[in-house]
């Protein structure tokens, strides 16, 4: 046969298999796992995208230097020589106070030049259109983002103070290339004139703030510039260029398409599960017209060239309309999560993601649905005369071996690490068959039930039972996807009331930090003279890890990513003569009054596991560009979670008196005693205060905005889930429309034959939603037990919802898949079954 | 005679199906009754129609023309529940492929349609009709875990369990060879008598036939004259039954 008339012969089957709707399940299944794999696909390629189309914008600059401390003057100087265009920011934050409202912002204090790369865009009102601006606030003036305004209930005009400073909003701040801070930015922004900051008194020695010298020019220029810098840095001042703008939105891109990559995965083997259940029957049915072509002559391989053909032209027309779809969906992503990526406006996707969501499609179709097909080579022509006869049965390797193949390379691609495709592997195949064996247990106890319930209840039990690993592959299936959605619920709010039910009522939800040393007398009477006499301060002193033993201390040294970022900043050292009460010496002693003075330190024993650093080590840091040498005296546990004032690193009294410190304390304020923040600030202007109740608000806040964009991927695994459902009931069709030809030849009524559907699929949804229920409290109770350390006690709400929706949702899906038995005559069906 | 006082009696009832060549006449313009207590053969060769009449007799299918009337109920009037539950009053079914439910048991097969006809104690009935055709040791038994004649068996139980005033068999032997077959005929005929039930079989054995009271003969979708009461009925009749 030549390849034309078989494509054409492929392409005719392919057709009349659609018309006749064989070919439907197999489709939508296809069509929802390259779905899920696009949408994802698409929504982390936008912004990659715009990361890359701005990468320079996302500096503001084609070079940074920032340092805690000013920038070297010689690099400004030599910038100047070298023909670069150069600007200054200082970036730190305080508490900004309008009349009685007072709010922690972001401030940004800009030089002139600003930004050398990209455009600020200003609008003279909230929410009116912004125009792009070469200026920035003249001295006396700020510009506020929206949130801020809102916050401090102001309009364009009004008056704030920030630190001794007195300012008036000129302009709404809508848009600003190189959005400082974290990925999730906590706080809202403040943008001012650098030259008016020493009118605020706020930035002294000590504070926690940000230089940076950004550079922009002719690359040559700037390549040389670089050279020569580079040897000239000191240890805390860091080097970026275009190439490393952002790194911490790169690693949060990275993670963000990882782990939504692998939850779309998700939905890819639920949907291989319809796709094997489809193309078994889909080979089932064309047994006989195999045996006829095999009969007139078609040889094996024809056979098999042909369904293969088919079949990719089905991958071709569900993989196009996965895309599309997956195209749609990304949308509904794109709103829940762009604006928490501060990259501006999203250009419209690329077409990159397209190769890899057709060919999940394909492998998927391949591994999944090959075995049966394979079979239909091996269909005897004799069948034409005898139809009993069949295929030989299988090889369980050459039946479950593709699609376990295909389930790992997809991992593996998706994951881009074996360690982590390993491991989400062997996750994914212990709980199926977990959940499988907890399933086959279900249905198996229905079979007691069977003698106690009336005949339809009886029958649609009995056709559970009977088909036992249908079932049990249904109820998986569906348990799944209930599961994933309980967890992503019931379970995330049952944990973080947990966690918060450990929190002592009273634990502190203020901190105050930037205390100078002169304020600390004033500050504790302060507070003391309002009721929080318990409240202490502690000294602060930053200073930057250099050495261990001898060794200096390097990031590449390190392949945790928790351990770089730890050496990468500076440390937040403090002294004390006494161990606070939440802290616990595990290693060596705590000092006794003899000690003070002398060079020891006490360390975290998290930290000094993760850095390496043993009991009796010297470490080395650099504190206002002293070098001190300190030996570990002890090595301490603290809880974290007390929201008490804590340090990584403890010095004795009398060693660091020298240095520049600020203080720090914390304590706890009820919400209607908030006024008494705004009258510290206002005496003693330096000091921020960290409203830890507003923080935690907005980490929820973004938490929840994460929770909905994965609950928003899941979503596509409990469609598949009802694929596996519908391509089950489509399986198991012609047995039901026989059975139920029976029932009523016996004079069963359509109410009794619709209520042993429901008696069915009701069961199979109850068996799921009670499966899903356990699997979320098993997951609850480790992720409590195990990783936040506290008790969990299962929710019955978990049980009544996962049942609750199992039993309805799958009760009214099923009965819908199949409720078309009760429209074909009996005598029909009869003579069809014989 | 009055329409009532036949169990069954079918008049002018046609059927025709729809085809590529236009439309199939399968029956046409059938006229017979059957008084309660008869046996009647139904016979013809293949495609004759005979499975249509006994699907339209039941209630299985609607006619295109004329009108069958069931125990003085005419179908007609019924719709497909009241036609169901016309059958799980009155009615068994014995079949030529047996149509046991694969999921159910024996004994949950023989239970079904007294469950559907609300019986009392459709749990006890059914075993003491099992126990009674020699099958009490294979009640959970599954119909796949059956030989052909047993399941027949079962089916016939079934047919039997609640006491129907009318009983369709359509080929009961056609899957059976020929010594089980005739133990099914047996248990079949043995059973009617005892419980005087008015029986309507089809075949295309004319041998089987002649254990009825009278034939009928379908050819090419009509029936042709009918054929007297066979003197010959069978001997063995009334015979207890060890298959």
């Amino acid at each position: 046969m030549s390849n034309t008339s078989l494509l054409l012969l492929a392409f005719r089957a392919l057709r009349r298999d659609w018309r006749s709707g064989e070919l439907r399940v197999l489709a939508a299944a296809l069509v929802i796992a390259v779905a899920s794999v696009a949408a994802v696909g698409f929504f982390t390629d936008r912004i990659q995208v715009a990361m890359e189309r701005k990468s320079s914008e996302l500096l503001g600059a084609d070079l940074v230097i920032a340092s805690p401390e000013p920038v070297q003057e010689s690099f400004l100087q030599e910038a100047r020589r070298g023909d670069l265009q150069a600007a200054a920011t200082l970036s730190f934050r305080s508490v900004v106070l309008a009349g009685e409202d007072s709010a922690l912002a972001e401030v940004k204090a800009v030089g002139p030049g600003y930004p050398l790369r990209g455009q600020l865009q200003v609008g003279d009102q909230p929410f009116a259109p912004a125009q792009f601006t070469q200026a920035i606030p003249k001295p006396g003036d700020v510009w506020l983002d929206e949130r801020l305004l809102q916050v401090l209930k102001l309009a364009v005009g009004g008056r704030l103070e920030l630190g001794t400073g007195s300012f008036v909003v000129e302009k709404v701040l809508a848009y600003e290339p190189d959005r400082g801070g974290d990925l999730f930015s906590i706080a809202p922004r403040l943008l001012m004139n650098l030259a008016d900051v020493p009118a605020t008194e706020l930035v002294q020695p000590g504070s926690r703030v940000e230089y940076r010298l950004l550079l922009a020019g002719d690359a040559k220029r700037l390549e040389n510039y670089r050279s020569w810098v580079q040897s000239r840095l000191n240890p805390v001042e860091r080097l970026q260029g275009v190439r490393d703008a952002r790194p911490e939105l790169r690693a949060a891109l990275e993670r963000a398409q990882r782990f939504l990559g692998l939850a779309a995965l998700v939905s890819v083997i639920l949907a291989g599960v319809g796709i094997a259940i489809a193309a078994r029957r889909f080979a089932l049915r064309h047994w006989d017209s195999v045996a006829i072509m095999r009969c007139v002559g078609a040889t094996q391989a024809t056979v098999l060239r042909l369904f293969l053909l088919e079949l990719l032209g089905l991958a071709l027309l569900a993989g196009v309309s996965g895309v599309l779809l997956g195209y749609g969906a990304q949308e509904g992503l794109t709103r829940i999560l762009a604006d928490l990526a501060p990259v501006g406006e999203l250009p419209s996707p690329s077409w990159r993601p397209l190769a890899p969501a057709l060919l999940t499609g394909f492998i998927t179709l391949l591994g999944f649905g090959l075995p049966p097909l394979l079979r239909l080579r091996n269909v005897p022509p004799l069948r034409v005369l005898r139809r009993d006869l069949g295929p030989s049965e299988q090889r369980a390797i050459l039946l479950y071996g593709p699609a376990v193949a295909a389930v790992a390379l997809l991992l593996l691609w998706q994951a881009g690490d074996t360690r982590l495709a390993l491991y989400v592997f062997g996750g994914v195949v212990g709980t199926l068959l977990a959940l499988g064996v907890a399933a086959l247990g279900l249905v198996k106890s229905l079979t007691v039930l069977r003698g106690r319930v009336g005949v339809a209840w009886r029958f649609g039990l009995a056709n559970i039972s009977r088909r036992g690993t249908g079932s049990m592959v249904q109820v998986v299936a569906l348990g799944l996807g209930i599961m994933v959605l309980l967890v992503l619920t019931l379970v995330r709010n049952d944990l973080l009331a947990g966690w918060q039910a450990t929190l002592p009522a009273n634990a502190p939800n203020h901190f105050l930090i930037n205390i100078q040393p002169t304020e600390v007398g004033g500050v504790q009477q302060f507070l003391h003279d309002r009721g929080l006499a318990e409240t202490r301060l502690f000294p602060m002193v930053r200073g930057r890890l250099m050495a261990i033993d001898g060794r200096p201390v390097n990031p590449e040294n390190y392949a945790n990513s928790r351990a770089q970022r730890l050496v990468e900043r500076e440390f937040n050292l403090s002294w004390a003569d006494d161990l606070q009460e939440d802290n616990r010496v595990v290693a060596g002693r705590w000092w006794q009054p003899g000690d003070h003075g002398k060079a020891l330190v006490s360390v975290e024993q998290g930290l000094a596991r993760e850095l390496g650093i043993n009991l009796h080590d010297t470490v080395q840091f650099r504190i206002a560009g002293q070098l001190i040498d300190a030996e570990v005296a002890s090595l301490r546990t603290v809880e974290w979670d007390s929201f008490r004032v804590n340090f990584f690193v403890i010095f004795p009294p009398d060693v660091l008196n020298s240095y520049p410190a600020t203080w720090i304390t914390s304590f706890h304020l009820d919400k209607a005693r908030k006024g008494l923040l705004t009258e510290l600030v206002r005496s003693y202007p330096s000091v921020t205060v960290v409203d830890v109740d507003a923080l935690m608000g907005k980490v929820r806040e973004i938490m929840d905005r994460v929770v909905l964009a994965v609950e928003y991927v899941f979503l596509f695994t409990l469609l598949a889930g009802l694929v596996v459902l519908y391509a089950a009931i489509q399986a198991t069709q012609d047995e039901r429309l026989f059975e139920s030809a029976i029932l009523r030849t016996l004079g069963a009524r359509k109410g009794v034959i619709l209520q042993s559907l429901l008696a069915e699929f009701a069961t199979l949804g109850l068996l799921a939603g009670l499966l899903a229920a356990l699997g979320a409290t098993v997951l609850g109770y480790v992720l409590a037990e195990r990783v936040f350390g506290f008790h969990y006690s299962p929710d019955v709400l978990l049980w009544l919802l996962g049942g609750g929706a199992g039993l309805l949702g799958v009760g009214a899906a099923g009965l819908l898949g199949a409720r078309s038995v009760l429209k074909q005559p009996p005598m029909q069906s009869l003579r069809e079954g014989v | 005679m009055n329409a009532t006082q036949y169990l069954v009696r079918a008049e002018n009832l046609g059927k025709r199906v729809p085809s590529p060549e236009g439309e199939l006449i399968i029956l046409d313009g059938i006229n017979f009754a059957v008084a309660a207590g008869e046996s009647v053969a139904i016979v013809g060769a293949s495609g004759s129609g005979k499975s249509t009449l006994l699907g339209l007799l039941a209630g299985l299918d609607t006619p295109s023309s004329g009108r069958v009337w069931l125990a003085g109920t005419d179908l007609n009037s019924l719709d497909e529940d009241g036609r169901a539950q016309l059958r799980a009053q009155r009615v068994g079914f014995v079949f030529q492929s047996f149509q046991l439910l694969p999921g159910l048991t024996a004994l949950e097969n023989v239970m079904l349609p007294l469950e559907l006809a609300d019986h009392a104690d459709p749990e006890g009935a059914a075993r003491a009709v099992l126990q009674q055709i020699g099958l009490g040791s294979r009640l959970r038994h599954y119909p796949a875990q059956l030989s052909g004649g047993e399941q027949q068996r079962v089916a016939i139980a079934r047919a039997f369990a609640s006491g129907p005033e009318l009983l369709f068999a359509d080929e009961p032997t056609g899957n059976l060879d020929r010594r089980t077959g005739q133990r099914i005929i047996d248990l079949l005929f043995s059973l009617n008598r005892q419980q005087g039930a008015t029986l309507v079989l089809v075949t295309h054995d004319t041998e089987l036939a002649r254990y009825c009271d009278r034939s009928l003969e379908l050819d090419g979708g009509r029936l042709q004259a009918a054929e007297p009461v066979s003197a010959a009925a069978p001997v063995e009749l009334g015979l207890s039954v060890s298959v």
